[in-house]
Formats: structure tokens, C-alpha cells, sequence
């Protein structure tokens, strides 16, 4: 078997008739920090779904430790599932509990580990982030950031192979974006989890990235190491990388010409 | 010709919405009971059940109090006024306990069981539970059908047995009906199993229904605050007539044909 945890090969995917990726292929490699990014709306999050199996491509294959997830039957899929976690955009933490017994969850779900050792275990989790002391908090009490952190720690809590991170420094105040930054960079290290990073935040994930891909228009406009990303003479991946507005990658939405809208012609 | 393709894709869109609801509910059901579900069951008979004890008693209160006073001004013109009793208590056990509870029920925690649920899709709460291999359908949704299915009932009888003394209140205390007679003409002409358990069945087919909508409409919303409050509307709106309706049909098939 090859160093690649998951493999994303030549898929195809639309929604509402919409085609969002066009047989796209993407390899991430085992223990590595992995970066895939692009403008909102181009799917960054649909890809995530898909390699956690709540969405069918619908031509290609994605496989996890060699094994093809969208083939995978009900229960084999949620087995699979214990060994990934996903950091959602908006943290999803529980409302209805504290932060600790958010972290504890997955715990209290899939092992048969006494109280005691949980409660170790979750403390240790909530330590390497930082919130030991918010373990009492309930998510409402929390910063958007210390939110951010205790979603990480729900997410490492059962020591998964691979963590894929939904934007997570969307929407963070410097700081916290870089206090997420070491952290992401930690876990991936300590652990030697590995790691997926999707973001529209050029700089941050440059620099604890080992390897980028950078979506737009349906395709894999670039990837390479983030040295080779920034030497890129595509001028797409530039367009990207420098935030300019409008270039290959188009600002607008599909849509008619605005005199042909306005003057109420028809199509 | 547009109306025509309409009309086929709305028929076509609400069968596929009906089939998205039995799977819902198949897919909570089948695995039941686990243990730890129990005690979720538990904490959730507590929300739905004995946080709309208030409203219930209160409304079975007045209703019986209200059944009383009307119920008096008719039967004392043919000296009957000593069938008050079994006319309050049939028409609360038979009807209105089972009905009232379930409207009352679907306004109180049917629209915040649709709202929780749509919410907690909209914080992707529930794709998070699926991505740790949590089935939100036996995590979430089964717990709160049981506890809706386990509470209703009760919460009805407890409804009627205020009403009937909302009725002795009124009726006894306040018109002078002969209480003696109050309660001995009313324990002669209600009948277990023809009274007392069909209202229980009632409660138990519009539990079901009540929570299914609720949670079903929760779980399908769309995951905006327009989807969320739209959804927890239309919870609302259709329980109470899949109540009502169902009622005419439920006491036709008990008490229409002899
Ligand atoms: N549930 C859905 N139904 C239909 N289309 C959707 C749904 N969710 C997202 N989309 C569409 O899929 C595209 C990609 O969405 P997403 O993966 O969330 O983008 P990103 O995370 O890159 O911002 C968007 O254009 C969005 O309109
Ligand atoms: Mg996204």
C-alpha cells in the first residue's frame, strides 16, 4: 500500500444540477498537513463531506486506508468513521452540555473506558488546547476561538488518524488565529495524525502546510509544496494567492449580460 | 400548461417527503431500546411531558369549568342537571382531553421540538454526531418520539381528571348539583374499556403523529432562521389538523357504528 491515508480519485459531483467538482483528483499523504484551498463556494466543504461519506460522488472513487468509502455499507462506514474527525466551520459543539462532557462524548459513545478514565482523558485533551479551565462552561459561555478549541479537543478525543479542519480561522482575531495555527501544527506533530486543512486564509496555511491544493472553476488549479504554490507562475494561482478580484477565476456568478437583464430583454 | 408540470412536481415533491418522513421514523425505530437510550427517554419525557403539565392542567381547568356551567343551563331546564357528571366526564375523556391535550401539545412542545432539532441541524450538530459515528436518527430523534408517545397519554388523562374537577367546582360547589350524584351517576355510565381506554388510544395515535410531524419537520427544515421558523409553522398548522382530522376518523371507527 502507497503513503496516501485518502485518495480522491477523479471524481465528479454536482448538486441542485449545479456541477461542483469536474473529475478532480487529490492524494493526502499520511502524517502530513495537507491544504486544500479555494473561494468560498467552490466546494471546500462538500469535499470534506464526501471523504467523511455523507455525500456519494457521483462518478470516481474516494478511498481511507485503501478502502473505498462511497462502496461502504452502512455500518462499516460509521466503523470507519471512529478513526476521522471533522472540525466543523461553526464548531457544532452541543449546547445542551459543558465542554468537558462535550469531549468526553465520543468516549463515553464508543468505549467501554470507566469514569475516571475519561475524566483523565478528557483533561488531558482539554489541557492541549488550552481550556482545561472551561471545562465546566457551556459552549454559550464561550469565545468564538475557545469554541474553536473545544470542538478541537472533542475532535481529537478519540485519537483519529486523520482531522479535517472546516476553515478554521474563519471569522478568529489574530491571535486566536495563531494560537489555532501551533495548535494545528502540535496535534499534526505530536500525534503524527494526519491532516486536512480546507481555507480561504492564504498566509496561515501556507506556513504549516506541507502540501496545497488550490480548487476553482471545478478543477485543481495548482498544488505542489507551499514553496512551489508561491513560485507558481500560473496565473491562476497567483489570481489566488494575491486576492485579486477578478481574473481567470471570475467574480461574478453565472449570470446574463446586466444591459440584457436591465433592458428586461428576453435571455 | 405550467400549472400542469407544477402541479406534477409539488405531488411529486410531497410523496418524496412523505417517504423521507417513514424513513425517518423506520430508521429511529428500528433499533430500539437500547440502555443508554433509556435514560435520554427519560430526560426528554422531562422537557415535552412534565414542563407542559402547567398549561395542561390549567387548560383542563377551565375547560371543565366552562363544560360545567354550559352543561347546567341546558340539563336544569329538563331537570336533569344530575347528568352533569357524565356529561363532563364523558365528553373529557372521550373527546376533548385527548384532542385539547394534543393541540395544546403541538403548540408547546411540538413547535420547540421542530425548532431544537432544526437548530441543532443548522449548527451542524447533527452532521457532527454522524461524523463520530453517532447515528443522529437513534442518538436524537428516537428518544424524543418515545418520550412524546409516553407522555401524551398521561398528560391527557391528567387533563380530563382536572376537567372533571373543574366540573364538581363549578357544577357542585358554585350551582348546587347534588354531589352525591355527581359521582355516582358518572361512575355508573362511564365504562373502562369503552371511555377510558379508547381516549387512551386516541392519545397515543396523536402522540405519534404529533411528534413524527414535529421532529420530521426539524429534521427536513431547511437549515436557515426563514427554513427554521417556517418549519416550526407548519408544525403547528398540520398536527393540529392531522389531529382533528384524524379524531373524526378514530371516533367513527369507536363509537359510530354499534
Ligand atoms: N445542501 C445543499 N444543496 C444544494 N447545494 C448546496 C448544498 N450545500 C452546498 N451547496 C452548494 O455547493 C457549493 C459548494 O458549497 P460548499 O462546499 O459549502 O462551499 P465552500 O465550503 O467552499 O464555501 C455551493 O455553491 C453551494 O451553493
Ligand atoms: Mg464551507
Amino acid at each position: 500500500m502507497n503513503d496516501n491515508l485518502v485518495e480522491i480519485q477523479n471524481i465528479t459531483f454536482s448538486r441542485s444540477e449545479r456541477l461542483i467538482y469536474d473529475d478532480i483528483s487529490i492524494s493526502i499523504p499520511k502524517g502530513k498537513i495537507t491544504a486544500i484551498m479555494g473561494p468560498s463556494g467552490i466546494g471546500k466543504t462538500t469535499m470534506l463531506r464526501l471523504i467523511g461519506g455523507q455525500l456519494k460522488p457521483d462518478k470516481g472513487d474516494i478511498t481511507f486506508a485503501g478502502k473505498s468509502i462511497p462502496s461502504m455499507n452502512r455500518s462499516t462506514l460509521y466503523q470507519t468513521r471512529k478513526a476521522m474527525s471533522m472540525l466543523f466551520q461553526s464548531g457544532a459543539l452541543f449546547t445542551d452540555m459543558s465542554v468537558f462532557d462535550n469531549v468526553a462524548f465520543a468516549l463515553r459513545e464508543h468505549t467501554q473506558l470507566s469514569e475516571s478514565v475519561i475524566e483523565t482523558l478528557v483533561l488531558l485533551k482539554l489541557e492541549a488546547v488550552g481550556l482545561r479551565g472551561a471545562a465546566q462552561l457551556l459552549p454559550s459561555e464561550l469565545s468564538g476561538g475557545m469554541a474553536r478549541r473545544a470542538a478541537l479537543a472533542r475532535a481529537i478525543a478519540l485519537d483519529p488518524e486523520l482531522i479535517m479542519y472546516d476553515e478554521p480561522f474563519a471569522g478568529q482575531d489574530p491571535i486566536s488565529m495563531g494560537v489555532l495555527v501551533k495548535l494545528i501544527r502540535a496535534l499534526s506533530e505530536a500525534l503524527s495524525v494526519t491532516s486536512i486543512v480546507v481555507t480561504h486564509d492564504v498566509n496561515e496555511v501556507l506556513d504549516i502546510a506541507d502540501y496545497v491544493y488550490i480548487l476553482a472553476n471545478q478543477k485543481v488549479i495548482g498544488h505542489g509544496t507551499a514553496q512551489e504554490i508561491k513560485q507558481s507562475e500560473s496565473p491562476l494561482v497567483q489570481q489566488f494567492l494575491l486576492g485579486q478580484a477578478d481574473g481567470p477565476v471570475p467574480f461574478h456568478y453565472p449570470a446574463p449580460s446586466m444591459q440584457a437583464q436591465l433592458l428586461g430583454e428576453d435571455k | 400548461m405550467n400549472w400542469i408540470i407544477d402541479l406534477g412536481a409539488n405531488t411529486l415533491f410531497k410523496v418524496i417527503g412523505i417517504g423521507r418522513a417513514f424513513l425517518m421514523l423506520t430508521g429511529a425505530l428500528i433499533a430500539f431500546p437500547q440502555w443508554k437510550n433509556v435514560s435520554l427517554t427519560i430526560k426528554q419525557i422531562y422537557v415535552v411531558g412534565v414542563q407542559s403539565l402547567l398549561i395542561i392542567m390549567v387548560s383542563g381547568l377551565f375547560i371543565g369549568m366552562v363544560m360545567a356551567l354550559q352543561g347546567y343551563t341546558i340539563l336544569v331546564g329538563y331537570g336533569a342537571e344530575g347528568s352533569l357528571g357524565p356529561m363532563v366526564s364523558l365528553s373529557l375523556l372521550r373527546e376533548l382531553g385527548p384532542v385539547v391535550t394534543a393541540l395544546l401539545f403541538a403548540g408547546r412542545a411540538g413547535s420547540a421540538l421542530t425548532a431544537e432539532i432544526g437548530l441543532m441541524k443548522a449548527t451542524e450538530q447533527l452532521s457532527s454526531l454522524e461524523m463520530m459515528a453517532v447515528d443522529p436518527l437513534r442518538r436524537i430523534v428516537a428518544p424524543r418520539i418515545w418520550a412524546g408517545v409516553i407522555a401524551m397519554p398521561m398528560l391527557a388523562l391528567i387533563f380530563s381528571a382536572i376537567g372533571i374537577l373543574g366540573g364538581h367546582l363549578v357544577g357542585v360547589e358554585w350551582l348546587g348539583v347534588d354531589s352525591g350524584s355527581y359521582w355516582s351517576i358518572m361512575q355508573a355510565t362511564v365504562e373502562w374499556d369503552k371511555d377510558v381506554v379508547n381516549g387512551i388510544i386516541k392519545s397515543i395515535v396523536f402522540a405519534i403523529v404529533v411528534t413524527w410531524i414535529a421532529i420530521f419537520k426539524g429534521y427536513d427544515a431547511v437549515p436557515t432562521s426563514e427554513g427554521i421558523s417556517l418549519a416550526t409553522t407548519q408544525t403547528v398548522v398540520l398536527s393540529s389538523l392531522a389531529v382533528l382530522g384524524l379524531d373524526f376518523v378514530l371516533t367513527a371507527l369507536m363509537f359510530g357504528i354499534n
